[in-house]
């Protein structure tokens, strides 16, 4: 790296290398038996410089490539947009533990021992359910060294598990899934398979809901399928520095309830998108972004918060190798102290919502969402009565965070970027095939 | 550099005496560059190469696979495949035959991005970029533009050793506008197999596409229901590829008894006058090809012919174990991934009922255009429309907020009720499934009308 660095600085004001290697052992079961065993390693690096004041870039697989690198940064660099930011130089980064190196040595045997067991325990419950299983254990090493003396390196142990099972009658298909994903490796089935059951039982029978304006609990699930994609893209610096976010004027204004408390945390010990510093080598912290339903932050890279005149927020991520962009690292809705249990009891007739699709695919930036519901059950009289289908849930983000008046006890991890709690709006709109 | 077809010769060599039932390789080299405008100013542009490969081996039914970006020790990669086959080795998996195939596929012909220079890209996307601002009220705009040129070399213990060479172009613009915290956008979005010319000349596309994001802020939202719609041929086609094309994919079906049944060939899904088809062979789309990841040779598929189930899509694998013959559509978004059952250029055969006619006797319906985008869980999909008008006594009328369009494989194609004449491919879309997105696919069809389809609103 400080090979490529140094050759770098020959034609460059500024340079900065990053390099992200991976290697990842996947063990995967399709139609209730196993399936593949895959090892996968990969070695990307990417080269930043800042050039006569502007941003050239380059990425490849190959690190001994070295003037094709190089190459590709002076090219890009005469059309770059203008550095109007520093690179960081040499900074404390906080301590975040994400290695354990117990995950490499979960053998291959228990690893497929593990994705047996979790088909076994649903297929015990409904024999005719077609399941497919992943376990995958994987690590990650990234180092970012710059021109102005930043350096940092970390390296990432992540242990995934995860089932989902597909349940086939006459003209009926019901899919329920569940997963895990660690910085330790993951031994225990019993909490997924428990819950994949739990929604099993659920959906054994059909239930239909009229058309009409009905309350709704979204589940920890329901918010991620439903409510999250807006949120991300409204707290985006970029898209609040451009004037696309709705929210751009209302930093300091309370626009959504009162009980709800959102923040980005990227120094959670163990969790997968926890690390020390961003792709930029910024280093990570958390970041309060609605207290108390008022707006309190945005999140930023080194180049949107100098635009924004601000500084960055430790949230610069290179998708796909790319150049760093503010992306948010991991979503913590904080719980309250209602039960599951007694957001159902104290509702009449409304819907509950565990997977909402085709919600994310409308006009993200305004807020509006419409989907169907693929997972969802009706409540009647404080039971819940069966699985819906066929029905179709519209709304508006801003409006139910505004409108909610119940936050659940229940937080958990949705896939590894959010946490939160089950949430009640008193009211939504659901239409359904009559 | 590198040679790949050095590399591959000696691969071939080794694969030639197998440890194991079969084994393929795939080795890959790609260039690719992208340049991206947010408002006014080019944002970022930045160019990549990457070089990597892939070993995949079956013994006794079960699958190994390793993917690498060092080429150094193949033979190590090739053990260490067959390993992992014999751990997972159950009597599984079993391969259809095919014939082996050596062959030189070069990348489709036309005005050769490779060839064009970054300040003539930058040139004619500052051109889009102004038009776009030269429009009043208008928040911001988001241009994103990539391109790629991948040459492939797949060789098999079977003696297949096929070289292709594949370029994609995509390019998908954004106008956002906004008033008193309302925020609304139009989107444009082109691709190609690698001619740059396709992506010329849009202008009044892109000026249209920036007034209508001012227009909708004042757009009312439909009223949530069952409607008669309309769907223009870039969403009809978004519909077919969600609401058929994925269900057609027997890696979803092979395995499963019950699902197998309910899908048997010869089911009425849809009205006489409906036929669907997959075709990698079309020439000059984003699908199109000549031989899959497998090495298996491209076919032109009915999955429906005249209301009728009559095909699928199949890998080596999914065709051996339905007793069918496979398709060609074992496709993998690079040599990271092993190949599994996709999509290719998906689209409803045209029929003879013209844009007028279809909406005369619609009272009250709705005209849907253009895509945000689609997903399917099989049985249930939703698609989402761009433009959206409501449709009253048999004209096009109010602009209406984008909508969510939702249905039920098992009976929304019976309620397509009139198929248009002016079948239509787009290009600007990518497809999806598990990790690998996006996968360059095509989809069209000439208008459709749906009966009593579920549109989502207050």
């Amino acid at each position: 790296m400080e090979h490529i660095l140094s050759q770098a600085r020959n034609i460059a004001d500024d340079a900065e290398v990053f390099t992200v290697s991976s290697e990842e052992t996947p063990v995967q079961f399709e139609a209730n038996r196993l399936k593949h065993i895959q090892s996968k390693q990969s070695h990307t690096v990417a080269l930043r410089i800042i050039r006569e004041g502007r941003i050239g870039y380059g990425v490849s697989t190959n690190p001994e490539d070295i003037q094709g690198l190089i190459d590709m940064a002076v090219t890009t660099a005469e059309f770059g947009m203008p550095a109007v930011f520093e690179l960081p130089s040499l900074t404390a980064y906080p301590q975040v533990d994400t290695y354990d190196s117990a995950v490499m040595s979960v053998s291959l045997e228990e690893m497929v021992k593990l994705g047996e067991k979790l088909i076994a325990t649903v297929r015990e419950h409904t024999p005719d359910i077609v399941c497919e299983a992943e376990v995958t254990k994987k690590t990650i090493s990234v180092s970012i060294i710059n021109s102005r003396k930043g350096q940092a390196d970390y390296t990432k142990s992540i242990f995934n598990l995860g089932i989902s099972g597909t349940l086939v009658s006459e003209n009926d298909m019901l899919f329920v899934g569940e997963g895990e994903s660690r910085c330790h490796p993951v031994l225990e089935t019993k909490t997924i398979t428990d819950t994949v059951i739990n929604h099993l039982n659920w959906a054994k029978n059909q239930a239909s809901l009229p058309s009409q304006s009905l309350p709704v609990i979204f589940t920890p699930n329901g918010v991620a399928s439903t409510l999250m994609a807006p949120l991300m893209a409204a707290f985006n610096g970029k898209l609040v520095l451009e004037g696309a976010s709705p929210i751009a004027n209302k930093l300091g204004e309370q626009i959504f309830s009162q009980d709800l408390w959102l923040s980005d945390d990227t120094t959670i010990p163990y969790h997968p998108r926890s690390r020390p510093c961003d792709d930029e080598g910024v280093a990570s912290r958390r970041t309060p972004l609605i207290e108390a339903g008022t707006i309190a932050n945005f999140l930023y890279d080194l180049r949107t918060a100098s635009l924004a005149g601000t500084e960055s927020t430790g949230n610069g991520s290179r998708h796909g190798g790319g150049l760093p962009n503010p992306s948010p690292g991991t979503f913590i809705i904080q719980a309250a102290n209602t039960t599951f249990g007694d957001m159902i009891s104290n509702m009449k007739k409304g819907l509950i919502i565990e997977y909402l699709m085709g919600a994310s695919q409308g006009n993200i930036l305004g807020g509006d969402f419409s989907g169907n519901v693929l997972l969802g059950y009706k409540v009647e009289n404080g039971e819940i009565v069966g699985r819906v289908k066929d029905t179709m849930v519209s709304g508006n983000v801003y409006q139910v965070l505004k409108d909610i008046t119940a936050i659940g006890n229940d937080a958990k991890w949705v896939g590894d970027f959010l946490n939160t709690p089950s949430l009640y709006c008193p009211s939504l709109s659901v239409v359904s095939k009559g | 550099m590198l040679e790949i077809n050095d590399i591959g010769r000696q691969l071939a060599e080794q694969l030639k005496k197998p440890n194991a039932d079969y084994i393929e390789a795939h080795l890959e080299r790609s260039t690719s560059s992208h340049i991206t405008y947010r408002g006014r100013e080019l944002e970022s542009t930045g160019k990549t190469t990457g070089i990597g490969g892939n070993i995949r081996a079956l013994v006794k039914g079960g699958w190994g696979f390793t993917s690498f970006n060092n080429l150094d020790d193949l033979k190590g990669q090739i053990e260490l495949a067959v390993r992992q086959a014999k751990l997972a080795s159950n009597k599984k998996s079993k391969l259809a035959p095919v014939e082996p195939v050596v062959d030189k596929v070069p990348s489709a012909t036309g005005k050769n991005p490779m060839n064009i220079s970054l300040s003539e890209k930058k040139k004619l996307l500052d051109e889009y970029n102004e038009l776009i601002w030269q429009t009043p009220k208008l928040q911001t705009s988001v241009i994103g533009y990539g391109d790629s040129h991948k040459k492939f070399i797949f060789a098999s213990s079977l003696g297949s050793y096929i070289e292709q060479e594949r370029m994609d172009i995509i390019l998908r613009l954004t106008a956002v506008s906004t008033l008193n915290g309302e925020v609304q956008q139009a989107n444009l979005s082109l691709g190609s197999n690698g001619d740059f010319s396709q992506i010329e000349g849009i202008h009044q596309q892109i000026q249209e596409m920036a007034h209508r994001s001012v227009k909708l802020l004042s757009a009312p939202q439909v009223k949530g229901g069952e409607y008669t719609v309309v769907l223009d041929p870039v969403l009809a086609g978004v519909f077919v590829h969600e609401a058929f094309g994925h269900l057609s994919e027997s890696d979803f079906v092979y395995e499963n008894a019950r699902l197998h049944e309910i899908m048997s060939l010869g089911k009425e899904f849809g009205n006489a006058g409906l036929n669907i088809v997959d075709s990698a062979t079309l020439p000059g789309l984003r699908g199109s090809y000549k031989y899959d990841d497998e090495g298996t040779a491209a076919s032109k598929t009915y999955l429906i012919r005249e209301g009728k189930l009559v095909g699928r899509l199949h890998s080596r694998e999914t065709a051996a174990k339905m007793n069918e013959k496979p398709t060609g559509n074992a496709r993998a978004i690079s040599y990271r991934y092993p190949p599994i059952v996709r999509m290719t250029n998906t689209y409803i055969e045209p029929g003879s009922v013209s844009f007028s006619d279809m909406l005369a006797d619609i009272k009250e319906g709705v005209y849907v255009k253009n895509w945000y985008g689609g997903s399917t869980s099989m049985e249930m999909f939703t698609f989402s429309s761009g433009e959206a008008y409501m449709i009253r006594n048999g004209k096009v009328a109010e602009m209406l907020r984008p909508v969510v369009l939702s249905g039920n494989v098992f009976t929304t194609l019976k309620n397509i009720d009139a198929i248009g004449n002016d079948l239509d491919m787009n290009q600007g879309g990518g497809c999806g499934k598990g990790e690998q997105v996006p996968l360059p696919v095509s989809n069209g069809s000439p208008h459709i009308r749906i009966r009593r389809c579920l549109v989502g609103g207050r």
